[in-house]
């Protein structure tokens, strides 16, 4: 295990939204280490639906042609950070799905760095976050790529939905790319409910918050779509979802 | 007793007025349609009904089945049997027409104290209904409109409406982007779903082709805000021909 003992502050940039107050109470935090061993195929979650502080950091690598599925669902916690480091060999496929819901002063932050350190390794990042109140949401993402590291294909989606005017999301993609042969494709949004969208539900006698909770549902879906607990998760969500949706009406 | 009786009805769009003075009774056993020229406040007419956010009521009032519909959100008008249909359904992504359309009807029944449908039910139903449209229940499997063409969409409108069984139903340019086939197949699902004592319809359209398939007991004439003429199903003829400058 690793540990790092001096607590960050705010200068350091992956660090720059945290709550250092709430991190303080929880510090130091333990590395969780994970070796998806050549050739393996292996998948985990996490998900934090207590209150609190909630501070996690997976260190994950994956040996050659190893497969690793990794969903994150936060929906809780006053103060949630998970930070992923994963490191792909050649041939590797990393796949992160991961949804954080908040609300009331919440404050949730995902931080990954994805480093592609062989040739031909794949990884995709699907994030959806969903604000109410005067909660805030981060999502911090870097992917690099080696040098030699061609035929990478590296993936990052994300998107953020406000349901009042007074959250806020902060987002920050990165690439840094020292290889020639790469495909690295990212996409970062942040709206808030399609008030048409809202209004059709509705004139078919859906009440506002369920038509709400219908359309949060369905932007969330992609983060857990093909889990092997895809049941389970979304379960979990949607539950969130109800009080996210009631406590912004 | 009267279905819906619009009185004196004025409603404007941010600031500005485009309703200003409809009158209209409707009841039950009537099909109406309501014509006029672009801008004449047909779609607003269909939204205010509907309760769409963004339309101010400024003045007159509406009562549907004995309540003051202005005083409902969209969701309790639906529940006391209005219908809308959409000039542009809407597309939602990641929501599935069977999920969305079984919360909505049962959202509706329990607004009413009725039990909810089962799954299986719901299905039987969605299916008899569908089959009535000539759609294919896989569409129904699919994302709200999704990836529909313009006919599709109107035809799923249809469809949704025979499923939620409203006691009035008001269609906005059903017949818009439609072609012969489907303006013919939406003609008759509207027949077949909404003729009956009971029941009524109000057509909000430009053309008289879909008056051909869905005879009207009543045809009107808005212009300006107001409705500037009434008459028979003769009155759309004599539109069709003459034009909307010349009849009204």
């Amino acid at each position: 295990m690793n540990v790092e003992l001096t607590l960050p502050t705010r200068k350091d940039e992956d660090f720059r939204y945290a709550d250092i107050e709430a991190l303080g109470t929880v510090w130091p935090v333990l590395r969780e280490e994970i070796v998806i061993a050549a050739g393996r195929e292996e998948s985990s979650q996490v998900i934090e639906l207590g209150e609190g502080a909630v501070v996690r950091h997976l260190d994950i690598r994956l040996e050659k042609g190893a497969k690793f599925d990794l969903r994150v669902l936060t929906a809780g916690p006053g103060y949630g950070r998970i930070a992923v480091d994963v490191t792909l060999a050649e041939g590797a496929d990393f796949t992160l799905g991961a949804a954080q819901l908040a609300t009331g002063k919440e404050m949730l932050e995902l931080v990954t760095k994805v480093r592609h350190a062989g040739e031909n390794a794949t990884s995709s990042q699907i994030v959806r976050t969903v604000l109410a109140g005067y909660s805030t949401g981060t999502y911090l993402g870097c992917i690099a790529v080696d040098r030699g590291a061609d035929g990478t294909d590296a993936e990052q989606s994300v998107r953020a939905m406000l349901l009042d005017r007074t959250a806020t999301a902060n987002a920050r993609p990165e690439l840094e790319i020292y290889a020639d042969d790469v495909k690295a494709a990212h996409g970062c949004a942040v709206g808030e409910l399609d008030d048409e969208g809202l209004f059709y539900l509705m004139s078919r006698g859906l009440p506002p918050a369920q038509a709400k909770k219908l359309m949060l549902q369905a932007f969330i879906a992609e983060a857990f779509a093909g889990a092997p607990e895809e049941e389970a998760l979304d379960t979990a969500a949607l539950e969130r979802l109800a009080k996210l949706v009631e406590a912004g009406l | 007793m009267t279905l819906l009786k619009i009185d004196n009805l004025q409603a404007s769009v941010g600031e500005k007025p485009i309703l200003k003075g409809l009158s209209l009774t409707i009841n039950p056993g009537e099909i109406h349609a309501i014509m006029g020229p672009n801008g004449a406040g047909k779609s607003t007419t269909g939204y205010v009904l509907g309760g769409r956010p963004g339309y101010t009521v400024t003045g007159g009032s509406v009562e549907f089945m004995g309540q003051d519909l202005m005083e409902l959100e969209p969701h309790e008008r639906a529940a006391l049997g209005l219908f809308l249909g959409f000039q542009y359904p809407v597309e939602i992504p990641g929501v599935s027409f069977v999920q969305f359309l079984r919360e909505a009807a049962n959202a509706q029944r329990k607004g009413r104290g009725e039990e909810p449908y089962s799954g299986g039910e719901f299905l039987k139903l969605a299916k008899e209904k569908a089959g009535l449209l000539k759609m294919d229940m896989d569409m129904l499997k699919r994302p709200v409109n999704v990836g529909f063409s313009g006919g599709e969409k109107k035809r799923a409108e249809m469809v949704q409406m025979g499923i939620l069984d409203p006691k009035l139903a008001i269609l906005d340019e059903t017949d818009s982007g439609l072609d012969i086939d489907a303006l013919r197949i939406c003609g008759e699902g509207i027949n077949s779903i909404m003729r009956a004592p009971d029941k009524a319809v109000l057509l909000i359209t430009h053309y008289q082709r879909l008056l051909d398939y869905v005879k009207p007991d009543f045809v009107h004439v808005l212009a300006g805000g107001r409705i500037v003429k009434s008459g028979g199903p003769e009155l759309a003829l004599e539109l069709e021909e003459q034009g909307y400058e010349a009849v009204a």
